[in-house]
């Protein structure tokens, strides 16, 4: 048991990738290299939540982060430059202050986090153990996840679904088919 | 035996991911970074495909699928954003506007 699980070295290389890609993003001036650069984060953050069993979250993600986003940017980047202007050096040292005193607070928060696999964590100890014991009962889906989000908690599932679909639905009718209509007629 | 070779090709995938990554940063053109965003897309899908086989999972199949689905909208929304600079009209209408007003850019 004390073998090297060399999948761990898939998970090392997705994390300097995504590295890669964000500092790249930081310094890039092109909004549709940004864009584009902006889905490829989405798409290897998911291949590494694949990886890490979260498999519910990486479909929401490439969905929502690799597919809506992309075209929203894009939808964007036509009400605006195809450049980004470079940033004045003071606000570089604002935005580190405020990142830094964000990680500093998340890296203490590490240290009262329970054991990955604790049996007495809050996460396992409480209903959770209860989901995992009577989800193949009574679902019959393999992913305790997926059965919670589509079945346990429905409803909810499916309001959230109406919310976002209203959502976006209004701010089409606010923007966009009316300019589409216009030009068409044009 | 097969678990090797599974593994072997799955770091292969993340080391060509890598080299899709340099074109996608440097890329001259525009075209280069579609190209390589795209091809970047295949190498995720194929990257799932083995990982799963990998691990003995089936999920990651349809994760695959759909990254193939979205890699091929976002492409062609890059592409037609690019071309045409506007998302709202369809494709079909647009050639037919183009053939009308013989703007031939």
């Amino acid at each position: 048991m004390t073998e090297f699980d060399w999948t761990q070295l898939l998970d090392y290389s997705l994390m300097a990738m995504l590295l890669a890609v964000g500092i790249a993003i930081v310094r890039l001036r092109n909004l549709f290299a940004i864009v584009m650069l902006m889905g490829v984060y989405s798409l290897i953050s998911a291949a590494w939540f694949v990886s890490l069993d979260a498999v519910d979250v990486a479909f929401t993600e490439a969905a929502v982060g690799a597919g809506i986003s992309t075209v929203l940017m894009l939808a964007a980047m036509l009400l605006t430059a195809r450049e980004a202007e470079p940033v004045k050096a003071g606000r570089h040292w604002a935005a580190l202050i405020v990142v830094s005193v964000t990680g500093a607070a998340l890296f203490y928060a590490v240290g009262d986090m329970p054991i990955y696999g604790d049996p007495n964590s809050a996460a396992n100890a409480y209903v959770g153990m209860d989901y995992i014991t009577s989800t193949p009962n009574e679902i019959a889906v393999p992913n305790v996840v997926t059965a919670v989000l589509a079945s346990y908690r429905g409803f909810d599932t499916f309001g959230e679904t109406v919310v976002i679909f209203a959502a976006g639905l209004g701010v089409m009718l606010l923007l966009g088919l009316n300019a589409a209509k216009k030009e068409a007629g044009k | 035996m097969m678990g090797w070779v599974n593994l072997i090709s799955l770091l292969a995938m993340a080391l060509a991911m890598a080299i899709m990554l340099g074109r996608l940063f440097a890329g001259p053109t525009l075209y280069d970074r579609v190209l390589a965003a795209n091809s970047f897309g295949t190498k995720t899908v194929l990257l799932l495909l083995i990982f799963s086989l990998l691990v003995g999972r089936a999920d990651g199949v349809d994760i695959a699928l759909l990254y193939a689905l979205i890699n091929f909208v976002a492409t062609i929304a890059i592409l037609k954003f690019f071309r045409y600079r506007s998302l709202e009209v369809a494709l079909a209408q647009m050639s037919l506007r183009r053939a009308i007003d013989g703007d031939d850019e």
